[in-house]
């Protein structure tokens, strides 16, 4: 049994002029441990993922169907209370933005103690022991000193390694990361990632990363999952989708990321945008943009075909 | 701290020589207090050995000086009116205004900032549409209109509360009358206070509504949800701590308009405070108590700020490190 099941899950925001499906029968597992990575262009619906598993989909968006299930239970249908259980404690979440993360007004060690006193009765000096222990493990210096400073006293480097300690120090089996580096400086990008790798590692926590660095997918997470207008476009080891893309898209996306290490055959750029959630097109919702285009593509949807070590939602694989 | 609240202080001191100024130029210029004070009939001679004993034949930087020296010293002469030291007028009504005001600002934000939050959190509730419909009729009745229809009520139909007056006080020291030592004076101050408040009341309600809307889509509070912590944490702490500072400016900027336009309620409740008074003086063109009480309120608004800057400070650790 995976840690974490996602079965079809369909989000939609109601508006004025109808019904927007922003996630359309999404499927993916996370073994436990594991780390999955997410890319997709601006807009995919890779934050909406995180945000439907972690039970947090803003008003008025909603999951209108498919299942999610951490170790098996549905957590989809949870009411608040027990939800609000198992955020932080089974699944823990890192945003984007360290200095907008944390509040502002409370002292790092405060929001630590409160987050593990939360889920776990503990006094406050053990409560106090033990932020000192995760703040010292995330690598911030003079743990012991710190502990009672507030987040404007941290670089911004600093204050992601808190939010780090934060997302793990209820120890959850699963992290949702979202561009856990994009609003960092590049210079510690890396560490942050290798510090976010080896933590989880060392803890058995599996991770699901959303990132529009293929660099760092494929340097730290196990398989991929590459999304596009709202759907799964493609999902594999990170090795073979990279080497060998099996959907027309990921094989653009590839092409057009420069920072790559391993070497692709350069593809000749995707033109055009991804289409607006209302104004999708029939078929394939990649096909207007698809240098492989046919005509099964315009009429008929395509889901994860299996095509070699991969699957890819495209029509090119039907037949195995 | 010290540092930050002598800077302040200091700060505060060129604001007052002007207002002093304005209160000096208004009991020099306005009215002939010679005329006032010998009347119709009297010699060149009285005239001018009044003049040179009110030193208004001094150079006019003297004057000035003399005059804030005075004020220095509690003496801002005597009520054309009362033919009293102006000082120890104030001095009698100053408690009773600041006890209305200070009841009426604790009674408005004790249930302003409930309300606020409640309706921020659920906005699309029965109950908070009530509070925010409710809430436009606070804004919008007039104070003598609120007064007098309470008094028509709880007075007047219900007979559970007094229409007017002060009750018994009990002194404390010198200079201080109290209103809270006894049932019947607490039942006198409940009608003015709400009267007083329900304005504030309203406008913290709709302050603290707004800022929690704001706050509540910031990123520490979805980061906070996402950590599991529970919704009163996060609503009560977390958030509302955040929407202090700006509900702080205002609380402090009401209370301060409160004790310098009192005068509505004290004239509807017969209140013996100094908006009772400043009425009364302005009818009566009773020039020293006037810049009496524009100095008095000029150093309340000046003490205010200096109290809601440290609040601030409390509040606000980012400024506590910027010193
Ligand atoms: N409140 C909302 N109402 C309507 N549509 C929404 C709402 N929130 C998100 N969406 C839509 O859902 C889609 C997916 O958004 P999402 O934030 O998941 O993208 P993303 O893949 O995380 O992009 P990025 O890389 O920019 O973070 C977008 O097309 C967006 O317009
Ligand atoms: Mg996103």
């Amino acid at each position: 049994m995976p840690l974490l099941d996602v079965r079809d899950v369909t989000v939609e925001f109601p508006t004025r002029r109808g019904v927007l499906r922003a996630l359309d029968k999404v499927s993916f597992s996370i073994e436990s441990g594991e780390i999955l990575g997410v890319v997709g262009e601006s807009g995919a619906g890779k934050s909406l993922t995180g945000a439907a598993i972690i039970g947090l989909l803003e008003r008025p968006g909603r999951i209108a169907g498919g299942e999610i299930r951490l170790n098996g239970e549905r957590i989809d249908t949870l009411a608040a209370e027990p939800l609000r259980r198992i955020r932080g404690r089974r699944i823990g979440m890192i945003f984007q933005d360290p200095l907008t993360t944390l509040n502002p007004l409370y002292t790092i060690g405060r929001q630590l103690t409160e987050t593990m006193q939360t889920h776990d009765r503990l006094s406050d000096a053990d409560a106090r022991r033990k932020a000192i222990g995760w703040l010292d493990r995330v690598g911030i210096p003079a743990a012991a000193q710190r502990i009672d400073a507030y987040p404007h006293e941290f670089s911004g480097g600093q204050r992601q390694r808190v939010v780090i300690a934060l997302a793990l120090c209820a120890e959850p089996a699963l992290i949702v990361a979202d561009e856990p580096t994009t609003a960092l400086d590049v210079s510690v990008q890396a560490q942050i990632i290798t510090l976010l790798k080896d933590l989880t590692r060392d803890q058995g926590t599996a991770v699901m990363l959303i990132t529009h660095d293929m660099g760092v997918i494929a340097e730290t997470a196990g398989r991929v999952a590459v999304m596009y207008a709202g759907r799964i476009a493609e999902i594999g080891p990170v090795a073979d989708v990279i080497r060998h893309p099996a959907h027309p898209y990921t094989a653009g996306l590839m092409a057009s990321i420069p920072s790559l290490e391993h070497r692709v055959p350069r593809l000749r750029q995707i033109d055009g945008a991804m289409p607006r959630l209302d104004a999708l097109p029939t078929g394939c919702r990649f096909h207007p943009r698809c240098p492989k285009v046919f005509a099964r593509c315009r009429d008929e949807q395509p889901d994860l075909l299996t095509a070699g070590a991969t699957r890819a939602a495209c029509w090119l694989h039907a037949d195995g | 701290m010290f540092g930050f609240i002598a800077s302040r202080l200091l700060q505060a001191i060129p604001v007052l020589l002007v207002v002093g100024f304005i209160a000096f130029a208004l009991f020099a210029y306005v009215g002939d207090p010679v005329n006032m004070l010998l009347g119709q009939d009297h010699t060149e001679a009285q005239r001018l050995a009044l003049v040179r004993q009110l030193g208004l034949d001094q150079p006019f930087f003297v004057q000035y000086g003399r005059f804030l020296c005075a004020a220095l010293h509690g003496d801002f002469g005597i009520s054309y009116r009362l033919a009293q030291p102006v000082g120890a007028l104030l001095a009698e009504r100053l408690p009773a205004t600041l006890e209305l005001a200070v009841t009426a600002s604790v009674l408005a934000f004790a249930i302003g900032v409930p309300m606020g939050v409640y309706t921020g959190i659920h906005r699309d509730t029965l109950v908070s549409r009530l509070f925010m419909t409710g809430s436009l009729v606070g804004v919008s009745l007039p104070t003598f209109l609120l007064g007098i229809l309470l008094i028509l009520v709880f007075s007047v139909w219900l007979g559970w509360l007094p229409s007017f007056g002060r009750g018994p006080v009990v002194h404390i020291g010198r200079w201080w009358t109290t209103g809270f030592a006894s049932w019947a004076a607490i039942r006198c101050l409940i009608l003015p206070a709400i009267t007083l408040g329900l304005f504030q009341m309203t406008l913290i309600m709709r302050l603290v509504r707004a800022e929690m809307l704001e706050v509540l889509r910031a990123d520490y509070i979805k980061f906070a949800r996402a950590r599991g912590l529970t919704r009163r944490s996060i609503d009560f702490g977390h958030a509302l701590k955040n929407t202090l500072v700006p509900v702080i400016t205002i609380i402090g900027l009401q209370f301060g308009g409160i004790v310098a336009f009192s005068l509505v309620t004290e004239t509807v409740f017969q209140w013996p405070g100094m908006g009772l008074l400043l009425v009364q003086s302005v009818a009566a063109a009773d020039i020293p108590v006037l810049s009496a009480y524009l100095l008095l309120i000029a150093l309340v608004f000046v003490l205010i700020n200096l109290a809601v800057d440290l609040l601030y400070y409390a509040v606000d650790p980012r400024l506590r490190s910027r010193r």
